[in-house]
């Protein structure tokens, strides 16, 4: 017989495996390769460009001279008029602020809500998690509109508190950082509440109990023991809502109006209204640099969770 | 048993001892299940006391009743003549031991141990000087800087245990403490365990559901089933003196033929079986009619195989076929299929070491079965 | 079974509910206002649901969100399990970190930044090779698959680390192929997450805003963009019936799927618990059997009970 035969099917078996396997990466990546990190190059190269009054609104990074010489025009001046004009540093101060403040307003009320999801039976436990996941499968724009309708002038929130005399006259509830905040917990909460949730129902319950049986009272157990253990919920729930906050568009525009100044309208401002999309790209990019730090922690958390 | 009137290793038997921990009436219901029924119970000081039974009989029920993990549906716990059914956990003078050892994964070995004396305001030279103390008595010096997580399942226990013990409890509860670890280590834990509970005198509570290393730990063993108990004793009383067949099957291996009484005279029943050709006299201290049923125990290694029929004085014979023989090492276990078709286990020490020699019969063999009457029990229910 | 909460638990739980519902049920209530200003009662009535349906504009925006939304669910679960099975299932391979980091980045990339980029790209690929040569459904499909996809591999993965691999392994052992045992073994175990992911790249992609304005072109408008193109100029009763509807059709669409869950769950809790007290029978009055005070009858139930055997050891 021929002795060759099946070793020379096992290499073309592993051969058809490689294939698979090239070809389950390559389709994904090969996508993400273009339409996510290339997009990337591009803004960086055109918010180095100068901008012009023409179609694309910016000047070409490389140019073939007439004698045939590659030129690249490196232009810095987008981002020095990002340094020179103090509207965009207080622009993004505000915003890592407006989001901050946010953040922690949201672990304030996410925390103990996830905490009692985690401590409820079964069943129970199930609903509730169902309900906190619910409005995130209806419209974000939807709810930041019913909010609208709630804190207007002539809003919900004010007639009811001139129906009950305690006020006489609208208080200025809208297009407010107080509205920002609202808006920005009430669309994010459930990202802070679900890995918050996630990290406390892996929690051993015993060493609760451990805790008790050594003579620590309910507030110290919480304290030092589930505090500390539930580090890595916060931050994940944390960095969910400060990275998207941060550079929220609808939010500040919906809610905020023009007194709230947050990156992300300025930036959809600097490129629909003004057309000036290097300046545009480079807003972009110090936004990308200011996020780039919370991302990777982000990154990092997740990569341990998943690898053990 | 002898009649001393020394009890102070056995204080149970002695009417003026002050119980130490006194349960009394306990239920406990979730929803519409009662996992504790009305139990009372009495343990003394320095006792090494097991809850033994299988899963679910409500024995870790108990245990964190008397931990305050639990609140009891109804009834009492006293503590060294102190009502604590009311006081939450972390008052209580009691520690426990969890099954998952329930160590805090963020803290390193001496500040898991420390975490309780720290809780009770102890000053920081004084928790140093005790940790370090129960560290060295369990033997983990060298690791009080490791996490959880760098130690093996052994260590983790020995934490465990010093974890608890370094607050000097006056009991110390210990759920399925052994449970964990493998076969070898838990042998050696298990006399690990009775050195520290004598060196310490504390009370331990075990909660176990290992027949053997309930016999081997305790000084009393409580079996629970389905939220009651069943029979409560030193572990020589449980395993030759059962009160009954559960307990009889529960603790070791156990013949059981069933019979009925014929006549009495004054303890001394004369039993028929039922499905045998035998009669014998059996003592038996609680009154039955004549013709009650009741179930004659014998246990495997009190029963003598041999080839031949002997005679004696008080000797029951049985007449059968060797059905299966299992070796295991130090014993072999014979099963005879009797006349009646019922099989009957025997066990038979493998004293010398040529496998040949050790075989008093082989399979299919005939062989007949011998055991005194008073090596048998006499259970009527 | 976990401890009752406590009254703190118990009320901050009751608030952080009132907060995420009463919003959407005062936009249900009023929707049903006969009044043109919303938040001033007129009385019940219908007649913002009839000038909702008329609205040409409102359909044909609504028909566009669902095409690109089912094109989207479709690519992105393909493309996601692919990614998925990547990430969890071939162990090593050039490029890897690159690849995770592209995989995760979208998920907390601010909208902005990819709806630009890409915005960018779609300009510099029409003047170098031609396409795409107008912008609208094509590049907002683009746009999504793109940050979709990353929802899915993240869902797929997740899935995939939890069935582990010994399934898989032993279809090989039995003699399948790799590509036969993707097919019988792991896209059927798949099943739940694969419609879950496709589920949310459905809606991810019919809320999605800003991407869409930023990569659409003139004339195609998505809901969201018709539906942001009207209430920034304030409030608008038949906004507030399409949210009704809206609410209606998710909360439906929950309320079916968890309660398939929930019976799911609730017939393998009774499963287990037939099978393991068939187990503990063993250990009552059997007579002769040596084995039935050992563990055997207890590993199985603890091992369900805590989810992974192996965890007392990992932290």
């Amino acid at each position: 017989m021929e002795p060759a035969l099946p070793h020379r099917m096992t290499r073309l078996a592993r051969k058809l495996q490689f294939s698979l396997n090239g070809v389950i990466i390559a389709i994904p990546f090969y996508w993400l390769l273009i339409f996510f990190l290339v997009p990337f190059v591009i803004i960086f190269k055109i918010s180095v460009a100068e901008s012009l009054i023409a179609s694309p609104p910016f000047s070409p990074l490389f140019d073939i001279a007439h004698n045939g010489a590659l030129s690249v025009h490196l232009v810095f001046d987008n981002y020095a008029y990002l340094w020179e004009d103090s509207l965009y540093i207080k622009t993004y101060v505000n915003s890592i602020r407006i989001s901050t403040i946010s953040t922690v307003l949201c672990l304030l009320l996410g925390y103990p809500i996830a905490y009692a999801i985690v401590r409820s039976a079964p069943t129970t436990r199930f609903v509730l998690l169902m309900l906190i996941i619910l409005p995130f499968w209806t419209s974000f724009l939807l709810r930041i509109y019913a909010w609208m309708g709630l804190l207007a002038d002539q809003g919900t929130i004010n007639n009811i508190l001139i129906y009950l005399g305690l006020i006489n006259r609208p208080i200025r509830l809208m297009y407010s950082e107080f509205a920002v905040h609202i808006g920005i917990v009430y669309s994010y909460l459930p990202f802070m509440i679900l890995p918050l949730y996630a990290n406390m129902e892996k929690l051993d319950h015993t060493i609760h109990e451990a805790a008790a049986d050594l003579g620590a009272r309910p507030f110290t157990t919480f304290l030092t023991v589930t505090l500390p253990l539930t580090i890595p919920g916060i931050t994940a729930g944390s960095l969910l809502v400060f990275i998207p906050a941060t550079g929220e568009f609808v939010i500040p525009d919906l809610l905020g109006g023009g007194n709230v100044l947050m990156i992300g309208r300025v930036l959809y401002n600097e490129f629909n209204a003004n057309h000036d999309w290097p300046v545009a790209s480079a807003v972009a990019i110090v936004l990308l640099l200011v996020l780039v730090i919370p991302m990777m922690l982000y990154q990092h958390i997740q990569s341990k969770e998943t690898n053990g | 048993m002898s009649d001393t009137l020394d009890h102070s290793d056995r204080p149970w038997l002695d009417p003026d001892t002050a119980p130490f921990i006194k349960v009394d009436g306990i239920t406990k219901k979730f929803g519409g299940f009662t996992a504790v029924d009305q139990v009372d119970l009495e343990i003394f000081r320095g006792e090494l006391f097991s809850l033994l039974g299988a899963s679910g009989c409500g024995k870790t029920t108990l245990l964190r009743i008397l931990a305050g993990l639990e609140t009891p549906t109804s009834g009492k716990v006293w503590i060294d003549g102190v009502d604590i059914t009311q006081l939450p956990a972390y008052e209580r003078p009691v520690n426990m031991m969890f099954q998952s050892y329930a160590l805090f994964p963020h803290m390193n070995v001496a500040q898991n141990v420390a975490y309780g004396l720290k809780r009770d305001g102890i000053p920081k030279e004084e928790i140093v000087q005790r940790v370090g103390q129960m560290l060295t008595m369990v033997e983990l010096s060298g690791f009080s800087k490791r996490k959880p997580h760098q130690l093996s399942g052994g260590e983790r226990q020995r934490v465990a245990l010093a974890r608890a013990l370094v607050k000097r409890p006056k009991v110390l509860l210990l759920d399925e403490p052994l449970a964990a670890l493998d076969k070898r280590l838990r042998e050696q834990t298990q006399f690990e365990l009775m050195r520290i509970q004598e060196q310490l005198g504390v009370t331990f509570i075990v909660v176990t559901h290992d027949q053997e290393e309930a016999m081997t730990l305790s000084t009393r063993i409580a079996v629970m089933n389905e939220g009651r108990f069943i029979q409560i004793g030193p572990p020589t009383e449980l395993y030759e003196n059962p009160d009954n067949r559960f307990i009889a099957s529960f603790i070791g291996s156990v013949n059981l033929f069933a019979g009925h009484t014929l006549t009495r005279n004054n303890d001394l029943y004369t039993i028929a079986l039922n499905k045998h050709d035998l009669q014998c006299q059996i003592e038996h201290t609680q009154h039955l009619d004549n013709g009650s049923p009741i179930w004659v125990a014998v246990r495997p290694e009190k029963i003598t195989l041999s080839t031949t029929p002997l005679a004696g004085e008080g000797l029951n014979q049985l007449m059968g076929t060797v059905d299966d023989i299992a070796y295991t090492g130090n014993l072999s276990t014979y099963r005879v299929k009797t006349q009646s078709g019922d099989i009957v286990e025997v066990t038979h020490p493998n004293q010398s070491r040529s496998r040949g020699s050790q075989l008093i019969a082989d399979w299919d063999d005939t062989v007949y079965l011998h055991w005194t009457s008073a090596d048998s029990v006499l259970l009527s229910e | 079974m976990g401890k009752k909460p406590s009254v703190f638990l118990f009320s901050m739980l009751c608030f952080g509910l009132a907060f995420l519902y009463i919003p959407m049920a005062m936009l249900v209530v009023y929707s049903f206002n006969y009044s043109k200003l919303v938040p001033v009662w007129g009385g019940f009535s219908i007649r913002w649901y009839r000038v909702l349906f008329e609205s040409e504009e409102i359909w044909s925006a609504l028909m566009l969100s669902l095409k690109i939304a089912l094109l989207n669910a479709t690519f992105a679960t393909v493309l996601g399990t692919l990614a998925g099975l990547a990430l969890a299932r071939i162990g090593r391979f050039k490029g890897r970190t690159l690849f995770t980091g592209m995989i995760t980045a979208p998920l907390v990339m601010p909208e902005v930044i990819t709806g630009l980029s890409l915005l960018l790209l779609f300009i510099s690929l029409n003047s170098i090779i031609g396409w795409p040569s107008e912008r609208g459904m094509t590049t907002i499909t683009i746009a999504h698959i793109t940050f979709s996809m990353a929802y899915v591999a993240i869902i797929i993965r997740a899935r995939l680390a939890g069935i582990g691999q010994h399934l898989e392994e032993a279809a090989q052992d039995l003699g399948g192929k790799p590509f036969r045992v993707l097919l019988d073994i792991t896209l059927p175990l798949l099943a739940p997450a694969l419609v879950a992911g496709w589920l949310l790249a459905f809606t991810l992609s019919l809320d999605d805003l800003v991407i869409a304005s930023f990569v659409s072109g003139p004339g195609a408008n998505t809901l969201p963009m018709l539906i942001y193109s009207r209430v920034r100029l304030g409030l608008r009763p038949d906004i507030n019936a399409l949210a009704t509807i809206i609410i209606l059709v998710v909360a439906v669409g929950v309320f079916i799927a968890g309660w398939l869950l929930l019976r799911q769950q609730q017939q393998r809790d009774r499963d287990l618990q037939i099978a393991t007290t068939d187990n503990s029978d063993l250990s009552g009055l059997n007579d002769k059997d040596h084995h039935s005070h050992d563990r055997s009858g207890d590993i199985p139930q603890h091992q369900v009970d805590t989810g992974t055997p192996e965890r007392p050891s990992r932290r």
